[in-house]
């Protein structure tokens, strides 16, 4: 069954210079492997297309239920250099919400 | 006036249990927080974090004006709000507001609260020493971009050391009501008292990354307490009144994090686990001038109503390298906006945004860059954004930045007249030109630990 990231994690996003990270967790422990298997760096990288120009790292936090998502030169240079509205990456948690992930079970 | 001895934290949770807690994430963070954390509840420790990576540069900027300021001018006169509750020596304050003049900031305290004693730690400004580094054979070169500092060397316009935990704990020990630093780190507020009371040493790698983790979560106040969170946000209780943070510390590492009773907002697990990964780089290398905190450690129970328990964390040796912060000169830059209405709001935005390139380059002005966004299209999420057919308004936003303030400033005067020389229905130029800004961009680089030596002045 296929269904928007936002129905089974929540995010939040922030900025280190030009690199902006993403912690995305699941809101139930069982669904953790499922953004193991999905939340591909490769994934996440096509889904921002032109937004992120540099590489994306994943980050494994079994114990939180959460991965950190490393997404590199995507803030327009960053902080104060950069000419974007969100130049710290603080929408773009919620932009990822909106991805389309496969739970792995049949629908009803 | 007599200091009563250093027993903050006997009041309700005994000797093994202190209250840290944050009243200020940023700079420009809620002046009530902090009173009201001292208000509306028993705390021991209050920390405020003032700094954020280029704050330092603006503040240069003001002491190169002003020798007697380059400090956080919020400061003084919230310690002055609050120095009636704080002249028992109950409720002690640690922050990081002296950015690169911390003694006039500790000067200034004293001027508004002159019962207070206060203890400055000195040692992070290395604005003096780049050459001296350099002369030493440090590369210094970007920790991001992995360029020389000598790229940079003469827009330089400030440079310090992340200094850590202990020289705080240091200036806590005199038993001073405030204690101010420079350029310390975020997570340090928080550990020192732990330090101080706890009597943790310099090698307690599990305690000090335990304690630089309950920093990390109180560090940007109420994040961690309802603020900007995503989950169930419509049902946060009373955001307007909300909690800042308070870590309840015990001796052995483990910590509550809380907020008064009263107060709005919500700590539970969820929201916790947003603020443990906002801003996080590789979770099991999370670098202090303390410790390496590894965040695959923590265990998080919630114990009860906004009470959740961190356990379990673990840490590893300290870098033999301190971060410095360094900020330059680099560039000048501009955004303006102008909104068109529907019909086709969209359509005669872009249009604009065509109109004002094609006349900057018939200007013969070239910029580093030049960017557009459309708010209420796709200036947050980009490509991502889910098209909109025909929305009823769209704001028009155009940056530029170059080396050239003469170029930028031209820039800002190309929006306005597409009012009446431009697409129909063109409004939002209220303001006027926008403002002409200096870049002040971020460096980060290592040196040897052994470099920064820090000392404490008290002053009363």
């Amino acid at each position: 069954m296929k269904v928007p990231l936002s129905k089974i994690a929540h995010a939040r996003s922030g900025d280190k210079g030009d690199t902006c990270n993403i912690g995305v967790i699941a809101y139930d422990a069982s669904h953790y492997p499922v953004l193991v298997r999905e939340l591909t760096p490769e994934r996440v990288k096509s889904f921002f297309g032109g937004l992120v120009h540099g590489k994306v790292e994943r980050f494994e936090l079994p114990n939180l239920g959460a991965l950190n998502f490393l997404l590199h030169e995507a803030l327009g240079g960053g902080g104060t250099v950069s000419l974007r509205i969100d130049a710290q990456g603080k929408t773009f948690g919620a932009a990822l919400l909106r991805l389309e992930i496969d739970l792995g079970e049949r629908s009803q | 006036m007599t200091l009563a001895p250093d027993t903050s934290g006997a009041a309700a949770g005994g000797d093994s249990v202190i209250r840290i807690a944050n009243g200020q994430g940023f700079w420009g963070d809620w002046l009530e927080a902090p009173v009201r954390l001292i208000e509306q509840g028993p705390i021991d420790y209050l920390c405020l974090d003032y700094l954020a990576e280029i704050t330092m540069s603006i503040l240069q900027k003001q002491k190169q004006v002003d020798p007697a300021l380059g400090y956080a001018r919020d400061f003084p006169p919230l310690i002055g709000r609050i120095a009636k509750r704080m002249l028992d020596g109950k409720v002690r304050v640690i922050a990081n507001a002296g950015g690169v003049n911390p003694v006039a900031c500790a000067e200034a305290v004293r001027k508004a609260a002159p019962g207070l004693k206060v203890a400055v730690v000195l040692g992070d400004d290395v604005f003096g020493r780049i050459d001296e580094f350099v002369a030493k054979g440090y590369k210094m070169a970007d920790m991001d971009t992995g360029e020389p500092v000598a790229t940079i060397r003469n827009r330089i316009q400030s440079a310090n050391a992340y200094i850590g935990a202990f020289p705080l704990a240091e200036a806590l020990a005199t038993g001073a009501n405030v204690v101010i630093a420079g350029r310390s780190t975020d997570t340090a507020l928080a550990l020192a008292p732990m330090v101080h009371r706890f009597g943790w040493s310099a090698t307690d790698w599990d305690k000090l990354a335990a304690g630089t983790i309950a920093g990390h979560i109180i560090e940007c106040g109420a994040q961690c307490t309802g603020g900007n969170c995503q989950v169930d946000w419509q049902n946060i209780p009373d955001m307007t009144n909300i909690g800042y943070p308070i870590v309840e510390a015990e001796p052995d590492g483990t910590f509550v994090v809380t907020k008064h009773p009263s107060t709005g907002g919500r700590v539970h697990s969820d929201v916790v686990k947003e603020q443990l990964l906002y801003e996080l780089g590789d979770p099991k290398n999370y670098i202090t001038p303390d410790c390496v905190a590894d965040f695959t450690s923590i265990h998080l129970d919630d114990i009860g109503p906004d009470r959740v328990r961190v356990s379990g964390i673990r840490g590893r040796k300290r870098p033999a390298t301190l971060k410095l912060s360094i900020s330059y000169e680099n560039g000048w830059k501009s955004t303006g906006t102008l909104v068109y209405s529907w019909p086709q709001a969209l359509e005669k935005a872009r249009a604009a945004d065509k109109i004002v390139r094609g006349r900057l380059a018939g200007l013969g002005l070239y910029f580093d860059e030049i960017y557009t966004e459309f708010f209420g299209v796709n200036a947050c999420h980009g490509p991502v954004a889910q098209a909109c057919p025909d929305p009823p308004e769209v704001q028009v936003r155009i940056g530029v930045r170059g080396a050239d303030r003469k170029a930028v400033d031209r820039f800002t005067r190309e929006l306005i007249p597409l009012v009446l020389n431009g697409p129909p229905g063109a409004t939002g130029f209220g303001d006027g030109r926008p403002p002409v800004r200096e870049i002040v961009a971020y460096w980060s680089a290592l040196v040897p630990q052994e470099e920064i030596r820090t000392s404490v002045e008290v002053l009363g």
